[in-house]
């Protein structure tokens, strides 16, 4: 039995190990001279502006399906008040940033580890490191910063229109003013919710880029290394999102509370 | 190194008396049980083009990934221009590579970035010039040496197989290599576009000065390119010689080639 897990074991070592290396060839090549902007601009175009539109209306049914089925609840409770001070903090510290990550993942995360595992089988990759350039510089760091940066703002982006979508909610069933609603949910909402959810979306951003990265860059020499690659970047960043977010709920939980 | 038909002399006249830019000495390489490399022999010359024949998975590829540090031998010694490059730092096999290029089978065009792209790549990020009177006069004059200025502005998937061949080329010869390495250049094209890569390849190393091995297949690539060719076989060199004395060879192995 212990025979047979071994190997298992084994594997799952050296992908840990060799992940650590790609971490450490990522952050040693962030700080190399001959940072990449016009590529990092190029990617944050792609990733971020690329990715608005279904982050956004992802976001926004999100905040109006939301919106209509917390309503009966509370109206239960005679709590009706009490609907967009729920929807603003549960969007804003939950539902936004992982909803957001989630669909990122699937979308960004399975795009870069399609793209290098793509220049990986067709040996662009190989062409570039064997040119003297520096693919680790160019395909791997410009990826992994701008989905480290675009992740924040998207999810601010998709907070917005979630609580817009609420707001619709309401009034399909109430009657709410516009600064009413919005003065209602910017009251309910202070630090204590927006920074662990703001540091959040950073490290979900980052580990997106960098497993879309690391699936791709590691392809096989095969095409069908690259629906692999795509396949499990998508798994391993959205399995990644849910265990960051149960640590940094935890850690905010214990510094804040 | 039993029965080895090794036809010593004479060599091309241009491979004589010159500085040996590649020296390979008892190379051996394996992948797990498959030992690929048994003993590898090898010297280039300055200014000689070298074709490997060898049958697919001899490792022919895998001499050349040795040669530019692709690969780390098991054994043995690989140098360019004098230097071990198994013992390499990251930072000098970065420099080494500056000084040779590689055109992949494929051509390994990047596949998002236009010819001109391509072409600027290396320039940009290799050599560092910034200079864009100076990359447009290069890129300009290394496409106008594979024929083609037209596609300059083309995206990789609108070119046909020859095409982004000549591309690979011109990407690869416009950082002025000292040393090219080809891994199979005629493979997947007719006859008439191999003919023409490979008398394409025979006027730039005239043009740049290059040293070249060419690892092919085809008996024409390696009748027009060719000033010495070795034969590998089974992880050895098994043959060596102009192409017309391994054309004229008796071992049963180099003649299966003709």
């Amino acid at each position: 039995m212990a025979e047979q897990a071994l190997p298992g074991w084994k594997k799952w070592l050296e992908g840990s190990g060799d992940q650590f290396i790609f971490l450490k060839g990522f952050f040693r090549n962030m700080f190399r001279s001959g940072f990449e902007w016009s590529e990092f601009v190029r990617q944050c175009y792609e990733i971020g502006y690329r990715s608005f539109t279904l982050v956004g209306t992802t976001a926004f049914i999100m905040g109006l399906v939301l919106a209509l089925q917390l309503r009966p609840t509370l109206v239960d409770f005679g709590a009706e008040s009490m609907l967009p001070r729920t929807l603003a903090v549960s969007i804003i510290r939950e539902i936004g940033p992982v909803i957001t990550a989630i669909i990122c993942a699937g979308k960004i995360a399975s795009s870069i580890g399609a793209e290098l595992g793509s220049m990986k089988v067709t040996e662009q990759i190989d062409a570039m490191d064997v040119s003297g350039a520096n693919p680790m510089q160019y395909l791997v760091v410009t990826r992994i910063l701008a989905t480290t940066f675009m992740v924040p703002l998207l999810t601010l982006i998709g907070d917005v229109l979630g609580l817009i979508g609420g707001f619709l909610a309401i009034n399909i069933s109430g009657k709410v003013s516009v600064m009413l609603y919005f003065n209602k949910c910017i009251a309910s909402i202070d630090f204590t919710d927006l920074l662990p959810a703001f540091i959040k979306t950073i490290f979900f951003g980052f580990v997106i880029g960098f497993i879309g990265c690391y699936k791709g860059y590691n392809s096989n020499k095969g095409t069908e290394s690259v629906g692999l690659s795509a396949n499990s970047a998508v798994v391993a960043a959205s399995l990644w999102i849910f265990v960051i977010d149960a640590i940094v709920v935890q850690i905010s939980n214990i510094i804040i509370y | 190194m039993e029965e080895k038909d090794t036809i010593e002399e004479p060599k091309h006249p241009s491979s004589k008396k010159k500085e040996v830019v590649i020296h390979i000495k008892g190379l051996k390489k394996s992948f797990g049980d498959h030992h690929v490399l048994k003993h590898v022999d090898l010297d280039v010359h300055r200014g000689e083009n070298v074709v490997i024949l060898g049958k697919s998975g001899t490792g022919k590829s895998v001499t050349i990934e040795c040669i530019v540090g692709m690969l780390v031998p098991d054994e043995g010694e690989v140098k360019v221009f004098g230097d071990d490059v198994p013992e390499m730092t990251e930072k000098q096999l970065k420099e080494l590579r500056t000084k040779i290029g590689f055109l992949f089978q494929s051509g390994a065009l990047y596949d998002s970035m236009t010819v001109r792209d391509n072409l600027e790549f290396p320039l940009t990020r290799v050599l560092r010039i910034k200079d864009q009177a100076e990359i447009d006069k290069r890129v300009e004059e290394v496409l106008d040496g594979v024929g083609l200025m037209d596609a300059i502005d083309k995206m990789p998937s609108d070119l046909s197989g020859g095409m982004r061949k000549r591309v690979g080329l011109a990407r690869t010869l416009i950082v002025k290599p000292e040393i090219m390495l080809y891994d199979e250049p005629t493979t997947g094209l007719d006859p008439i576009t191999s003919r023409e890569i490979s008398q394409l390849i025979l006027k730039m190393q005239k043009k740049y000065k290059t040293t070249s091995i060419i690892i092919t297949h085809d008996m024409e690539c390696a009748e027009i390119t060719a000033d010495r060719v070795v034969v590998l076989n089974d992880g050895e060199f098994v043959a060596e010689g102009s192409f017309d004395e391994i054309k004229g060879s008796k071992d049963e192995f180099v003649e299966s080639f003709f």
